[in-house]
């Protein structure tokens, strides 16, 4: 009879459409994904905390901080320095370091300019302790900014802090030619200071 | 010998023939609309969560970049969600006696950490890797959508393997400058450099893209 293969294709579709809705074992493994909970685990966490001490791999054993750039000054730090100021710092110290960040706008204690005396004799080593310690009410950022990228920062800010104090002399002729020409509004303010 | 069956039956079984047919062929087209509606694919499902966060407020409002909660976007697999201490950068001065702010203030407190609900969440047969898409110049809003605009954060896309094919198989138009991975309200194909010109600048080789190992590992 044909009636017979007709009625099996329907079951297989059946089939078909019942595994279709399937979360089966193969969706949900039985592993942890990051930070899946863990029953019966403490706090329910598959993501344990590494016990005091421990080092990351990649990163000096070495507990001594360097006194100053453990790493050659370059564009490229720099510029990585910029990007991750301009991701942790700016909320609260705005793009400029003056201290007027958004957050501190809504209502944060304001910090202080980084362009102060004191802080322009500061060293790279202050500013790598600060991100690492946090200071005052401002908290830590260590377990978020790695160590050469602490660096990198150390390093932005001490050029967002000459930035300030550009000088006409310190421009080339060429780019002078253009300042005296008054197209570049933002080099004219930084060096008439 | 007697018939067994009546007569009618010869249109009994052709009517049943067709009508398996017809029901089969329905069947079908109501399991593939099914599959691929929002109630199957997940999109627009907006979990509860133990603390009303606000992407709408914290980066449409104040301006924070993604990577200050999500850190670990650019060297990991995962993106990585904010451990209440990130919060409590802003919140141990900032509205610190909303009630919303409680479950935060008490993770912190007791040590124990806020359980996030998931909101997206891909099977556990396919692999998927933060990493080998921000640092190709994919976006977080070619994914997840405008979530400057969410007071509680939603899935905006399939995250089907059809959704994750089409732009595998022609990534050129999702394509973006570094600088511009977590801006939000870029039209990559409208505003920037060229796609094909970035697929060069990425080295993004296209072939193994639609590899089934490339995504079933
Ligand atoms: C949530 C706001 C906030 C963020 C984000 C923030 N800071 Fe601060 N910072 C402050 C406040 C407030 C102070 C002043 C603290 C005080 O005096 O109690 C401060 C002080 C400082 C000081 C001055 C220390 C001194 O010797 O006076 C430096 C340097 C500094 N921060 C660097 C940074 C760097 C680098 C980052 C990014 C990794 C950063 N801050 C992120 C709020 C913030
Ligand atoms: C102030 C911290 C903060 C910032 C900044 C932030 N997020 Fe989030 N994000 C969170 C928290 C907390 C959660 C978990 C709660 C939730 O899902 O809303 C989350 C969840 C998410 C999720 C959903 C995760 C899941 O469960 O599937 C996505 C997607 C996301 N964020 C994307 C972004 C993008 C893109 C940006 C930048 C444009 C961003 N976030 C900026 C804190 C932040
Ligand atoms: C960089 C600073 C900063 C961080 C980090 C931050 N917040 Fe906020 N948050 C704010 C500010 C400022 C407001 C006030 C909102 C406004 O003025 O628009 C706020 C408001 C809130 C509110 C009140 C409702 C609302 O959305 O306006 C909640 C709830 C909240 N935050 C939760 C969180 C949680 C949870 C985290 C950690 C994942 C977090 N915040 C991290 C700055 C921050
Ligand atoms: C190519 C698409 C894609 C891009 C680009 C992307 N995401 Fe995701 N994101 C996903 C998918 C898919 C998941 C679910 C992963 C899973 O279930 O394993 C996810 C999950 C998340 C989560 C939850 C935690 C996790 O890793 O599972 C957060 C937070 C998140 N994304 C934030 C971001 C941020 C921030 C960016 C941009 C810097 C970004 N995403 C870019 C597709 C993307
Ligand atoms: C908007 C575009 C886009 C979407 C959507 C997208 N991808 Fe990708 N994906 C890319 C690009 C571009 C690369 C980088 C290729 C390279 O490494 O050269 C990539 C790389 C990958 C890689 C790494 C390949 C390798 O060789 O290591 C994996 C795994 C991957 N994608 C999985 C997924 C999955 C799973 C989804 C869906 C949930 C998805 N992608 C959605 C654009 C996308
Ligand atoms: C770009 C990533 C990607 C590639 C390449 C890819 N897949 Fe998938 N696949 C996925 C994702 C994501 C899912 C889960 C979401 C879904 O069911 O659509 C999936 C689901 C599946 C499923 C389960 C479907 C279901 O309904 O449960 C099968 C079977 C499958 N893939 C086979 C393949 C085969 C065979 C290939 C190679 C020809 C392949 N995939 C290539 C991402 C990919």
């Amino acid at each position: 009879m044909s009636g017979r293969p007709v009625r099996r294709g329907m079951g297989g579709l059946l089939i078909l459409l019942v595994s279709a809705c399937d979360q089966g074992p193969m969706t949900n493994q039985p592993k942890y994904e990051t930070f899946e909970p863990a029953p019966r685990w403490p706090h329910n966490q598959s993501a344990r905390v590494p016990v005091a001490g421990t080092v990351a791999r990649g990163e000096a054993i070495d507990p001594r901080v360097p006194e100053t750039l453990p790493m050659p000054l370059t564009r490229e730090l720099l510029e990585r320095g910029q990007a991750l100021f301009n991701i942790y710092c700016s909320p609260c110290h705005g793009r400029d370091g003056a201290g007027a960040g958004m957050i501190v706008q809504r209502g944060f204690p304001a910090p202080p300019t980084l362009h102060s005396d004191r802080l322009r004799q500061a060293s790279l080593r202050h500013f790598y302790d600060v991100i690492s310690h946090g200071y005052g009410v401002m908290y830590a950022y260590a377990d978020r900014v790695a160590r050469s990228d602490r660096w990198a920062i150390a390093a932005y800010i001490e050029a967002l802090q000459l930035s300030q104090y550009a000088r006409v002399d310190d421009l080339t002729a060429e780019q002078r030619a253009r300042l005296e020409g008054g197209s570049s509004g933002q080099a004219g303010e930084g060096a008439q200071q | 010998m007697p018939q067994i069956f009546p007569r009618r039956a010869n249109s009994l079984v052709s009517a049943m023939l067709w009508g398996g047919l017809v029901g089969g062929v329905a069947l079908v087209i109501v399991a593939i609309t099914l599959g691929s509606s929002a109630h199957t694919t997940g999109v627009n499902s907006t979990p509860e969560q133990p603390v009303p966060f606000s992407h709408g407020h914290h980066v449409g409002g104040l301006g924070i970049d993604c990577r200050y909660c999500h850190t670990s976007v650019e060297q990991s697999d995962f993106a990585g969600l904010p451990p209440t201490s990130t919060c409590m950068t802003c919140h141990s001065q900032l509205w610190t006696s909303a009630a919303m702010l409680a479950p935060v203030r008490q993770s912190l407190q007791h040590d124990k950490p806020i359980a996030w609900v998931r909101v997206h969440d891909l099977p556990d047969f396919t692999y998927f890797s933060h990493r080998a898409h921000v640092n190709n110049g994919v976006g977080c809003e070619s994914c997840h959508g405008r979530v400057d605009r969410m007071p509680i954060t939603t899935q905006q896309k399939p995250l089907t393997m059809q959704w994750c094919l089409a732009c595998h198989r022609h990534p050129e138009p999702y394509l973006r400058p570094e600088n511009r991975i977590t801006a939000l309200g870029y039209d990559p194909a409208g505003d920037g450099i060229p796609g094909h010109e970035l697929r060069e600048h990425y080295g993004i080789r296209k072939d193994n893209l639609t590899e089934c190992v490339t995504c079933h590992r």
